[in-house]
């Protein structure tokens, strides 16, 4: 790696040693014994295999495999099919294939709009440290620490029990034939053209997704304000800065890299959600393109080719906010 | 909120005074769900029923945990969850730590190359990488040993899902551990070089003991995470027997007839181990997460 940090003291230690003395601030390679090279190549070697055979051989024979028709069992019966898969994904599967989208689409808006505003909103308010900051703090990010197949149940038992629940206790529908069934009423909420939409139990689904969601900005964005130089607000409000205008101009744009980090999290959020929509699984309207992936695994209508060539679309989606991820979180060292 | 030098101690009051109410009012808010959850756990069906989960009991009873703890076969699935999850975090903690020490200590030709690999491929949605992984899974035979691998393949084995998570979640880790162990000075190595220390004393007794709060702070969140998996359970167990407790939740759920109570019991006990390592370690586990976010 490139780390040019020459260090006097490091080159007076290590000169005392026999052998030539490394310039940079950490040793390289090349000055190691034989078995301290043994060691470090295993000490990396089987780490970094297990990591490549389970997570990016399978990211990238996802690929190769939405180009054929396969159906899992011998290599033999696998055809190559070209762009078969995708050319179905938009004409035969074009509902499911848009509704999977739209509906991602949708979770990362509410995430982007609500509650990554919110989370700001509270680690500003946090971060001025008032009474109770603490409790605060801990209480919001309760929910951050369940799975999301746990709280898919809890709103489904607490807050859209139909007969019991939060919401048809506020109405006062809990009556048998009068209630509202919120997780299963799949009309358009927000109708766009086509028969797409935002349908009703979709949007129910979402709310808890928020709900967690704000915690966890409300931490990254907290971790980020407490590393702000307090120079910087000191001097603004010198300045005679509005509390506004000092977060717009001088605090948001110092917290740059807590802000990609935030966006890029938020994104690969709303692409990979799946428990809580598995765990309210309704037949209409609520399929995210990881449901589509699962579908397509095994069993007797499912297509591994049609399923990779979700998987890959998920890819794609993905591909550019996790190199701008990296562009950021290594931004010393790639200069 | 104007905060112009003169009125500002009174603006600055109100201020003050504002911003707690919406943050009581906010939090109460988001504690609906959970207050809600606790009081119906404890609650007949009967009584929620009738008055709905916000009034006042008539009675208490503890039958929605009996209930849910035999009807969701719950000794089994936490039996299946410790056996998942300790050998998980012990290994992936041990795997990362070893990739983060030879990348953040020593200089050779791949360091940011190798760092980049692991931070990208934990940022990947597991879904765009399950459909050839359950195909490998099938086609790596293991010794049939009950319960661990009683399908005698990788798939719906508990090997396979270790694996899994010690793989993907070492990209994390490493990643956190990486950017700790780059603070701790550079001179211990030299100096442990000078006395003759071995590559692996100097990992094991030098640096590793130096990157214990992040190691602790690394823990806490991985065990969150590798516990609440849902997603590579669902997919790579097969027999709902084998199922880790947060994905055997869907047992309880009846297609035509759910009893919320029970539900809302079996949430409950299923959410709280996470709840109460957080409770108590609540500053190691926001730790963890605030470091791999502010380097990033």
């Amino acid at each position: 790696m490139a780390a040019p940090e020459l260090t006097d003291e490091s080159v007076a230690v290590s000169t005392s040693e026999a052998g030539p003395a490394p310039k940079k601030g950490r040793r390289s390679y090349s000055v190691l014994s034989r078995s301290d090279k043994r060691t470090i190549t295993a000490m990396v070697g089987v780490p970094t295999a297990l990591h490549i055979m389970f997570v990016w051989i399978p990211a990238i024979a996802t690929i190769g495999l939405s180009f054929t028709n396969w159906n899992g069992f011998k290599f033999s019966s696998m055809k190559w099919v070209g762009l078969r898969n995708y050319r179905q994904l938009l004409t035969v599967f074009e509902k499911d294939f848009y509704e999977a989208l739209f509906n991602n689409f949708w979770v990362l808006l509410f995430l982007f709009v609500i509650a990554t505003p919110i989370g700001v909103l509270v680690a500003y308010l946090l971060d001025k440290n008032l009474k109770g900051t603490a409790v605060y703090q801990s209480l919001l990010y309760l929910p951050v620490v369940l799975s999301l197949a746990v709280v898919g149940f809890i709103w489904k038992s607490v807050v859209y029990s139909p007969r019991q629940g939060l919401l048809n206790t506020l109405l006062g529908r809990t009556a048998e034939g009068n209630q509202i069934d919120w997780l299963g009423d799949s009309d358009n909420i927000i109708p766009l053209l086509g028969g797409y939409g935002l349908s009703k139990n979709f949007l129910a689904m979402i709310v808890p997704m928020i709900w967690q969601h704000v915690g966890y900005v409300m931490v990254l964005y907290l971790a980020g304000l407490k590393s702000v130089d307090p120079t910087l607000r000191e001097a603004s409000a010198i300045d005679g800065a509005s509390e506004w205008q000092a977060f717009r101009r001088v605090i948001m744009p110092s917290l740059r890299p807590v802000n990609v980090v935030i966006m890029v999290i938020t994104v690969i959020t709303a692409l990979r959600i799946y428990d809580i929509i598995a765990v309210l699984n309704n037949p209409n309207g609520t399929d995210v393109l990881s449901v589509l992936v699962t579908d397509n695994i095994s069993g007797e209508s499912s297509s591994i080719g049609r399923g990779s060539a979700y998987a890959t679309v998920l890819l794609l989606l993905c591909f550019g906010f996790v190199i701008w991820y990296l562009r950021n979180a290594f931004r010393e060292e790639l200069e | 909120m104007s905060a112009v030098a003169g009125d500002g101690q009174i603006t600055k009051k109100r201020n003050v005074y504002l911003a707690q109410i919406f943050l009581v009012v906010l939090v109460a808010l988001w504690m609906v769900p959970l207050v809600g959850m606790v009081v119906s756990s404890f609650r007949p069906l009967a009584d929620t029923n009738a008055n709905g989960i916000f009034s006042w009991p008539d009675s208490l009873t503890m039958n929605n945990f009996q209930g849910a703890w035999e009807r969701g076969n719950m000794p089994r699935h936490w039996l299946v969850t410790g056996i998942v999850v300790v050998p998980a975090l012990i290994l992936v903690l041990f795997f990362s730590s070893m990739v983060a020490f030879a990348v953040s200590r020593y200089s050779w030709k791949f360091n940011l190359s190798l760092l980049m690999l692991f931070t990208a491929g934990n940022l990947l949605p597991p879904q765009t990488m399950i459909q050839p992984l359950f195909q490998i899974y099938r086609r790596i035979p293991l010794p049939e040993i009950p319960l661990i691998s009683d399908t005698g393949e990788m798939r719906g084995s508990l090997i396979g899902l270790i694996l899994i998570h010690v793989a993907f979640q070492s990209g994390f880790c490493t990643f956190v551990l990486s950017n700790y162990m780059k603070t701790l000075p550079k001179e211990l190595n030299e100096a442990a070089q000078v006395d003759g220390a071995s590559m692996w004393r100097q990992y094991w007794q030098i640096i590793m003991p130096l990157t214990r709060p992040a190691l602790a702070a690394l823990a806490t969140l991985e065990f969150s995470w590798i516990y609440n998996d849902f997603f590579w359970a669902v997919v790579l167990i097969q027999k709902g027997d084998n199922l880790p407790i947060t994905s055997s939740l869907q047992n309880l759920s009846g297609q035509f007839f759910t009893d919320d109570n029970l539900v809302a019991a079996g949430s409950l006990l299923v959410a709280l181990p996470t709840i109460l390592v957080y409770l108590i370690l609540r500053r190691q586990f926001i730790g963890g997460l605030a470091v791999g976010a502010s380097k990033g």
